[in-house]
Parts: C-alpha cells; structure tokens; sequence
C-alpha cells in the first residue's frame, strides 16, 4: 500500500496541507466530510486540532496516516529516514490490540518496519519505560487501567521515532485526573525531541496548555476556519498558566471561534 | 479462583449423583437390571472388555478417527475461513456454494461416500472432516469479520503488509471464534463417526454398541455409551486447555 508519506516527501519536517477535500460514498451520493483544507504545521510544531463533533477531524489525519486517498488536494510530509516511521498514528478510542502484551504492542510498529527482535525489545522496552510502565511490560491490555493502556498507545507510536506524531483525541475517555498527568507526561515527553505534532482534541483547555498554536475546523463538511497562536512560555506549569490572563482571554477566543461551529454542528 | 474450584466440584457432583440413584434405585428393585444395566455391572462390564483388549481396540479406533478427521477438516476451513474474512472477493465467491452446502445433514451424505470410498478408514476421516469443516470455516469468517477496524488500521498504519496483517491481526482476532467453531465441530465429530459406525463398519464404538445390539448385550451397550460421554467430556477439556494456551490474553475473563 501507498503511504502518503511516500508519495510526497519535500525533505521538510512539517505537514503541508493544500486544498484538501474529502467525500465518502454515501447512499445518496458523495458527502463530503472535508473541504478545501488548507494549513501547514512547523517542523517541531505542537499544533492542536479543534472542532465540533463529526467535522472531518479523524478523516484528516487518516489522510495524513496514508490510511485513505483523499478526494482531492495534496498533503506534504517529511521524506521517511530508514528505521523510522513518516507518521505515526495515535487512535480515537481503544487501540491497544488485546493479543500483545504492553510491550509488543509498544514493540508492533517496529516488528511490522522489520526492525530486529533484540534492538525492538530494546526501544520498546525504553518507551514503555519513558511512559512509566516498564513494570507492566508482560501485562495484556485488559490487565491495564484506560490511563495505562493510552500510555501504551503513545509508546507505540513514539517507539517508532516518527517524524510526525498525529495524535486523536488520546485522552478522551479519561478521567479530569488522568488527562492532567498524562498532559504533563506528553508534554514531558515531547519537550525532549520537540517532534511535529498534530493533536485533535474536543477540550480547548487541552488545546491551550499543549499547543502552540491551535487549528479550529468548521462544521461538517470541515475547513479550517481559525488558526489562533498560543502565546504561553514552555516548559509550562498547568498551575501557573491557569492564572495567567492571557489564558482566560485564549479560552474565550477559542470559544467565540467555535460556538457557532458546534451550533451549526448539532442543528444538522 | 475459590469460585472456579467449586464449579469443578459442582460439575462432578451432578453425574456422580445420578450414578448413584441409578445404583439406588436398581438394588431396590425399581428398574430391572436385566433391561436397564445398573452402574456397577456397567463397571464390571467395562474392566472386562478392557481385560480382553476388545475396547480399548474400538476405543482406539473411533479416536483415530476423530483426530484425523478433526485435523483434515478444520485446518483447510481454518484457512479458507480466514481468507473468506478478509476478501470481500473470495467470501463472495464462495458463499453461495458454501450457505448451499452447510445446512445438508452430513450424515445423508454417508452412503455416498461409502460408494466413492468404501468402507474403510477414508470414509470415517472424510465424513468427520466434512461434517466439521463448514462450521470451523463459517465460524472462523465471522471472527474475521468481527475483528474491530481499528485494529485493521492500525496494522496499515504501521505499515503493514497483507502477511502482517493476516498473522498480527486476522488470526488473533479470530481465535476466538474459531475456538468456538471447533468446539461445536468437535461434538459434531463425535455425533458423526459413531452414526457412521452404526451405518456400516466393522470396528469402532458405533460399531460395538450396534453389535452388542445385535446379540442382546446390553450391558456392553450401556458401556458403549459411558465411554462416549466421557470421550466427549475429554475432548472438551482438551479444546478447553488448548484454547487457554492459544489465547494467553483472555485467561482472566472467565
Ligand atoms: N468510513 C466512512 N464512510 C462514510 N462516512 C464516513 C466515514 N468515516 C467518517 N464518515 C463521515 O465523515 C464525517 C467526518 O467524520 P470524522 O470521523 O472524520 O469526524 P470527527 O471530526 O473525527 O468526529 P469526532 O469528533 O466525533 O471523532 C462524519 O459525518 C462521518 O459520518
Ligand atoms: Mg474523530
């Protein structure tokens, strides 16, 4: 199969993204679930990914994944280094897959690029640590907590060193507790090897404590309506960026850009 | 892990029961012994076919059968099964002859095979191999096609070749159900090949309990029958032990 990634490789480190649409085959017709996105990201980029429910937001990055052909328009990405993955995915919901232990799943992307079984025990081993969960390697997904298994998640896709992570909605379904940890984790994480990272999420207070800048979507069919810059130093402290005015000011901004979206997005 | 002990003990509890009443009620003269055998003289009955080496032959036999039976015909329907599941081209190829074929009683089709095969070893294996072989491939489809698309995604995101996709994902995730299809295959193989001793052969369990017939033995019918019971109890427990193994990741479900 042809992965986006190898079809277009500019060398650079970012996503470009042109002109992009996308329509499914419907009963009646063609409906479209993307049109015309145009956006880039920056080499080392956090870029958050906002928008209402069923806009287009998995749609794109499965684009970016290589998973689906895109209608029209064109996507660049960085060309692919030998040993490791152009774009790695992390998926909406529960995607750890229930046969393999925590560490062949951190392991999986590694096996499937061929990488041998010393040197992916190896990595795998080193991110299932870096997420905290080196003690668990020879756990199975249901012996994990929700929390434990989205680590597990991350390090699949972080173990396969990928130029970019895309990231869908990773911590949706955990508790308030278990987002702010594994915020502050990712962020730790990312801080080490700032990859380019495109991340979609429902939660603009998300958006704002990850993100350097934050890409709003429109409703179905989706396009990119807003692209608002978060100007918070790093490394941050959730505590303290809580406080800082400029982030109320974001949070209603983003808002203001999205309300109408989400209502146009429930009347339909 | 206490409750898992008890079911055991449960789950001998009720045969051993009514063995006993069965005893009970024959020693107090409620069934009649010489038309209904009681345990203890189907005990006896047993050590001494045993000593003559008369069951343990048919016993062998039957087994034999079974197994060769099992392998030939879940292990194409395995394959087939597999494949059906992750093309639409192959299942739609072959699902008309397949959903014609299945509901026939593979046990109509018997005579015909003994026509084609005589009445030898070849028409035991291939009436088992036949009878199991569309419910471990229908069974193995349906897990296919039950598998969650994400996992699918995942494998084409990380790269996946069609091998890869078959081994890390197909396969796993339909174990589940295929465990299910030779399960079900397993009580039908068993159904099957003592009919198909019954019908026409010159050895095997089926073969026994229709001679005992014949010469008025009861008791060597009754005796036909316990070793079935327990050679289906057997190959459950070993599909069982075997399905933990191959399925590692479920054992604390249950
Ligand atoms: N495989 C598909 N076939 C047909 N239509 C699809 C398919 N996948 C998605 N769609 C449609 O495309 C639109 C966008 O879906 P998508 O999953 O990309 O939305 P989303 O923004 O990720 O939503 P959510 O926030 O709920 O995850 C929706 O209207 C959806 O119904
Ligand atoms: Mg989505």
């Amino acid at each position: 199969m042809l992965r986006a990634a190898d079809q277009v490789g500019t060398g650079l480190a970012g996503i470009d993204v042109a002109g992009l649409s996308k329509a499914y085959q419907g009963r009646h017709g063609p409906s479209p679930a993307l049109q015309d996105v145009t956006f880039a990201v920056r080499a080392g980029e956090f870029a958050a990914l906002i928008g209402p429910s069923g806009c287009g937001k998995t749609t794109l990055l499965h684009i970016l994944a290589g998973l689906i052909e895109p209608t029209a328009g064109s996507v660049s990405l960085p060309r692919r280094h030998p040993g490791r993955l152009g774009t790695a995915l992390v998926f909406q919901g529960a995607s750890t897959l229930p046969w393999m232990t925590a560490l062949d799943n951190v392991a999986y992307g590694l096996r499937l690029m061929g990488v041998p079984a010393r040197e992916r025990r190896e990595r795998a081993r080193q991110h299932l640590g870096q997420v905290g969960l080196l003690a668990f390697s020879d756990a199975y997904p249901h012996q994990l907590s929700e929390g434990m298994r989205q680590r597990v998640n991350i390090a699949r896709a972080l173990a396969t060193d990928p130029a970019i992570l895309l990231m869908d909605e990773p911590f949706a379904d955990l508790d308030e507790q278990n987002r702010l940890l594994l915020q502050d984790e990712l962020l730790r994480i990312w801080q080490e090897d700032r990859k380019t990272v495109l991340f979609v999420t429902h939660s603009l207070d998300e958006a704002i404590r990850l993100s350097d800048r934050v890409l709003v979507m429109s409703a179905s069919p989706g396009r990119i309506t807003a692209e608002v810059p978060v100007p918070l130093g790093r490394p941050r402290d959730f505590q303290v960026i809580r406080q800082d005015p400029a982030y109320g000011a974001l949070s209603a901004r983003l808002w203001g850009e999205l309300r109408e979206e989400v209502l146009r997005a429930s009347r339909s | 892990m206490k409750a898992r002990i008890a079911d055991r003990w449960l789950a001998v509890i009720s045969p051993l029961g009514l063995l006993l009443l069965w005893e009970g009620l024959s020693r107090a003269g409620l069934l009649d012994a010489r038309f209904i055998t009681p345990p203890s003289a189907i005990g006896r009955t047993l050590v001494a076919l045993t000593r003559t080496g008369e069951l343990p032959y048919h016993v062998g036999v039957s087994v034999e059968r079974i197994i060769a039976g099992f392998l030939l015909g879940s292990i194409p329907a395995v394959a087939l099964g597999l494949a059906m599941g992750l093309s639409r081209s192959v299942r739609a190829l072959l699902m008309p002859i397949v959903a014609a074929i299945y509901p026939i009683p593979k046990i109509a089709i018997y005579p015909l095979i003994i026509f084609y095969l005589g009445i030898g070893e070849a028409s035991k294996v291939s009436i088992v191999a036949l009878s199991i072989f569309f419910l471990v491939l229908l069974n193995t489809m349906a897990g296919v096609l039950g598998v969650d698309r994400t996992y699918f995604n995942i494998a084409r995101a990380y790269g996946a070749q069609s091998i890869d996709v078959f081994t890390t994902i197909a396969w796993p995730g339909a174990l589940p159900s295929i465990f299910t299809g030779l399960k079900l295959g397993m009580g039908f193989a068993l159904i099957v090949i003592v009919g198909a001793e019954l019908l026409g052969s010159d050895a095997g369990i089926g073969f026994l309990i229709w001679r005992s017939y014949q010469i008025f033995a009861i008791d060597v019918m009754f005796a036909g029958l316990l070793v079935t019971a327990v050679l289906g109890w057997l190959a459950t427990i070993t599909l069982d032990w075997l399905e933990r193994r191959a399925m590692p990741w479920r054992t604390e479900h249950k």
